[in-house]
């Protein structure tokens, strides 16, 4: 069984709707990718999945419906969710910033040893663990992103755009540790991507949205092979 | 520890130790002014936990002081409760308004919510008014000072200073339990990140509104300890006025700073005073002026400037963090 199952899934702003019934799966302990270009609606998939936006559809994770409830109640699912642009919040510090990814959860005895082991993955934020998050560099809060998300102690982690803005050995570094992440610890991936190639060489299964459909879908190794995305996406 | 770190321990109880001493130094009339010091900085903390640490805009705070004096007024005058009972009465009173307004609220954003608490600060005097047979109209309702205890020696204004400073005391230490710990990151956060907040599972509207209504309920028990203190409430002491002076309070003081609402009441409570003396034909001049220096020399409010100085200090003893 799939750890997350989507099907027929629809949100609308308004009066626009921007996503026409899309369907897509994250295996248990895979990593799924959602590509696409801008405005594609990869985005809003995300934020309809832990119920952040209207949507209509069936949302099973671990084989339990999810649709319909409060994010609250999602995330302490195990559901963590790193957000387009980051999301930090910039006047605390990069600890009290960690300390908020577990403010879902209720053992503040583990707290300590779950900041250890993001500074464990992420050493500079050992260094600043005192300075305001506001003044770290765009990759360093792109790692805070992360490992804000993992104090959840998540079973899926919602990657939104982690290389934007970043330069390329950044934004490398940071898909290195999400893959390290997810075989030792076996969380699944949902990640949304503009970068097409670094996505396809990192997750198990693609799908490819545009304006609000699944165009194509598949085996990542069938999608790098596929015609259309090749000369659309990497362009070769 | 540090030594810096030690130094700054002692702030609180050596502050508290100085205010403790002031009845025994200072004239009545002094004294008095004191008193509204703290009511001051109780009414500047609950906009500070609303405006400046979780980012909603409040030109209405006024309303919220109104509400408590009145309650205090009202439960004394009509039906001869004792004063010390009013005001945990006036406090849960403005809780569940500040609650319920907050509610709606959460529609608002910035400027919005800003016209909006506005025109609830427009409205009270004369909804006040309104209420003739409760509030006594325009004419308000006259008090008298609550009697110390036999046996103290302490004359009625030195009495309300020492139950001021207890509250004071008190709902400061609640204050900075509240924000210093779990409770208070997720305020922040809604006010820094309020999409990244939710992802992390807070539920910001209901923290929206009960932020609304724990701002409120500081900002009434201040109320109600000012009709104690003047022993007099009228409609027009509650104007627009008073909302904007809390606002200037807390920017001058230090937004998201729990000792800003102190140094914002000596502010309100002082330059006033001062600009009447410097010009009696143009204080507000005068005031306007004092204003503007105070944003240019200390952008981040006192507390702000004073954390900055600090830092500095104990980098230079040697004794501070590096890097």
């Amino acid at each position: 069984m799939a750890l997350l199952e989507v099907e027929g899934l629809e949100a609308r702003y308004g009066w626009t709707k921007v996503l026409h019934g899309i369907r897509f799966a994250v295996e248990d302990g895979g990593i799924t990718t959602i590509l696409g270009a801008n405005g594609a609606g990869k985005t809003t998939t995300l934020r309809a999945v832990c119920g952040m936006v209207r949507a209509t559809g069936d949302v099973r994770f671990d084989g339990q419906r999810i649709d319909g409830r409060a994010t609250e109640d999602i995330v302490r699912l195990g559901i963590a969710h790193v957000p387009e642009g980051r999301g930090t919040f910039v006047q605390l510090s990069v600890e009290e910033n960690l300390r908020l990814g577990a403010y879902a959860r209720r053992e503040p005895g583990a707290l300590a040893r779950d900041l250890a082991r993001i500074y464990d993955h992420f050493p500079v934020l050992g260094e600043r663990r005192r300075q305001i998050a506001g003044s770290l560099s765009g990759g360093e809060q792109q790692m805070l992103a992360v490992g804000r998300a993992l104090m959840l102690r998540p079973r899926l982690l919602l990657l939104d755009e982690p290389s934007l803005g970043l330069a390329p050995l950044v934004a490398r570094e940071i898909f290195r540790i999400v893959r390290a992440i997810n075989r030792d610890e076996r969380v699944g991936v949902l990640l949304v991507e503009q970068n097409v190639a670094t996505a396809l060489d990192l997750a198990d299964h693609a799908y490819l949205l545009e304006t609000g459909r699944v165009v194509v879908s598949g085996p990542s190794a069938e999608l790098r092979r596929d015609d259309a995305i090749r000369r659309s996406y990497l362009g070769y | 520890m540090s030594r810096a770190q030690g130094w700054r321990r002692a702030i609180a109880p050596a502050t508290i130790a100085i205010a403790c001493a002031l009845p025994f130094l200072l004239s009545n009339f002094r004294l008095f002014q004191f008193t509204q010091v703290g009511i001051y900085a109780i009414a500047l903390l609950g906009l500070n936990i609303l405006t400046g640490y979780n980012g909603q805009i409040s030109l209405g705070h006024g309303a919220f002081y109104a509400l408590g004096a009145y309650t205090t007024a009202i439960m004394i005058d009509k039906w001869n409760v004792a004063y010390g009972w009013t005001i945990p009465v006036a406090g849960l009173l403005c809780l569940a308004v500040g609650f319920l307004f907050g509610i709606p609220a959460l529609r608002l954003e910035g400027l919005y919510l800003a016209l909006a608490t506005f025109a609830l600060a427009l409205a009270v005097p004369q909804i006040l008014k309104y209420f003739e047979h409760w509030t006594g109209g325009s004419q308000g309702i006259v008090l008298s000072k609550p009697d110390p205890p036999r046996g103290l020696g302490l004359s009625p204004d030195q009495w309300l200073y020492f139950v001021t400073l207890g509250v004071v005391v008190v709902l400061f230490v609640l204050g900075a339990n509240l924000l210093r710990g779990r409770t208070g990151r997720a305020i922040v956060a809604i006010r820094d990140n309020p999409i990244a907040a939710q992802a992390m599972g807070v539920n910001g509207a209901l923290y929206k509104s009960l932020t609304f209504g724990v701002s409120a309920a500081y900002t009434g028990v201040a109320g109600a300890l000012s009709a104690l203190a003047i022993a007099f409430v009228a409609p027009d002491a509650f104007n627009v006025f008073l909302s904007i002076t809390f606002l200037v309070g807390i920017v001058i003081g230090g937004l998201a700073s729990i000792s800003g609402a102190i140094f914002g009441a000596l502010f309100i409570q002082f330059v006033p005073n001062w600009a009447q003396e410097i010009s009696k034909a143009a204080p507000w001049a005068i005031y306007g002026i004092f204003l503007i220096v105070f944003m240019y020399v200390m952008p981040r409010g006192i507390a702000g400037s004073l954390r900055l100085a600090w830092t500095r200090l104990a980098r230079v003893g040697g004794t501070g963090r590096t890097g």
